[in-house]
């Protein structure tokens, strides 16, 4: 009976959208897949790095000095035009890691495995352990030229923390030095943003020299800021892993 | 093609919510319904045979035709809290089957 009536209410739920977006008058219709002229868009703007009226031709490797001197577009989107927003989901993950040491509180031990590890496995996973913070430390130093930037990277340092966790029933997260990195990663964005105001008038506004598209030394203040961000990412999803892995003990 | 699908894979989320009474599996269909959200609004910004939104040694100007960075920026900010609603949604998960040692809601109604 409940599988009908929800049957029915997507059904329904569906033929909404779909009318709405691909079956209603010619003027409100939505634009067919692909077919999107971006001079209609705000995006052009962010594409020609043309927010304050530049009408030059950004060029990979040459143009110096512009706007937003990151070569990935969608970087300087996050970081540099819209960093607001970037500060505000910084802080929802944070509440969200906070929510989540709330409800799994208390003195806690690790889980045991089903299997004991052996020496081969925990030696092997700490050599890739290894590995996978480089890389991870990599993709969010590059951001700003190429795809990545300092949430995958923030996930995949999570991810070499929670490789080890499921290698070695031993190994522990120190809670108080990821609280720390964390802390202070998010009150330097904050000074990162406040220190804009000062030199240039904005909160979050871009106040060093950016550079040449397209090298690592570039871009003024993405990079620092995505590389705060990723420590922070890294070490609150690696405070979350700790809580799912560990259970509480008694008394 | 892959906006109807995304559409649906919402509606397969939305089938889930309604008709399921687990919670884990609801935690599952949350996500499959922001899956399909965030592949739509990707599939927004497509622009027929535009490039990748990077500036490389490749395609180095920026007046060649790249897709719209704007809706990519957004899914990478939705994908990002979905990830902490998800560990929060877990935790209070765990915390309920430790209580009542179940993840059944029905049957925790009669405890």
């Amino acid at each position: 009976m409940k599988q009908i009536v929800s049957i029915l209410l997507v059904a329904a739920i569906g033929i909404l959208i779909f009318s709405a977006l691909y079956f209603s008058d010619e003027t409100l219709k939505f634009n067919e897949y692909g077919n999107v002229n971006l001079d209609d868009r705000v995006s052009e703007k962010y594409i020609d790095k043309s927010v304050n009226g530049n009408t030059e031709e950004i060029i990979f490797g040459e143009t110096q000095n512009a706007e937003s001197g990151s070569a990935n577009m969608v970087t300087s989107v996050v970081v540099n035009y819209r960093s607001f927003d970037t500060l505000g989901e910084v802080t929802v993950l944070f509440v969200s890691a906070l929510g989540v040491g709330l409800l799994l509180n208390g003195k806690r031990k690790r889980k045991n495995l089903k299997d004991a590890p052996n020496f081969i496995l925990k030696q092997g996973a700490r050599i890739i352990f290894g590995i996978m913070v480089v890389f991870g430390v990599y993709m969010f130093i590059h951001g700003h030229i190429t795809p990545g930037g300092g949430f995958p990277g923030g996930a995949i340092i999570a991810a070499s923390i929670l490789l080890l966790y499921l290698s070695d029933d031993e190994f522990r997260v120190k809670l108080s030095a990821a609280k720390a990195v964390e802390s202070t990663a998010g009150s330097l964005y904050v000074i990162v943003g406040l220190l804009g105001i000062v030199l240039a008038g904005y909160f979050l506004q871009n106040f060093l020299p950016t550079g040449t598209v397209g090298e690592v030394i570039s871009s003024g203040v993405i990079p620092i800021v995505y590389m705060l961000i990723g420590l922070k990412v890294g070490s609150e999803l690696s405070s979350v892993i700790d809580g799912f892995l560990t259970e509480e003990v008694e008394g | 093609m892959i906006q109807y699908f995304s559409i649906v894979l919402m509606l397969v989320g939305i089938y889930g919510l309604l008709s399921q009474r687990n919670v884990i599996k609801l935690i599952a269909a949350l996500n499959i319904f922001e899956i399909g959200l965030n592949l739509f609004i990707v599939s927004i910004g497509f622009v027929k045979d535009g490039l990748v939104p990077i500036l490389t040694s490749n395609n180095e100007s920026s007046a060649m035709l790249y897709v719209d960075p704007l809706p990519h920026a957004l899914v990478l900010t939705s994908i990002v809290i979905g990830v902490g609603v998800t560990a929060l949604a877990l935790a209070l998960a765990k915390k309920m089957h430790d209580k009542y040692g179940t993840y059944d809601m029905d049957e925790m109604g009669g405890k």
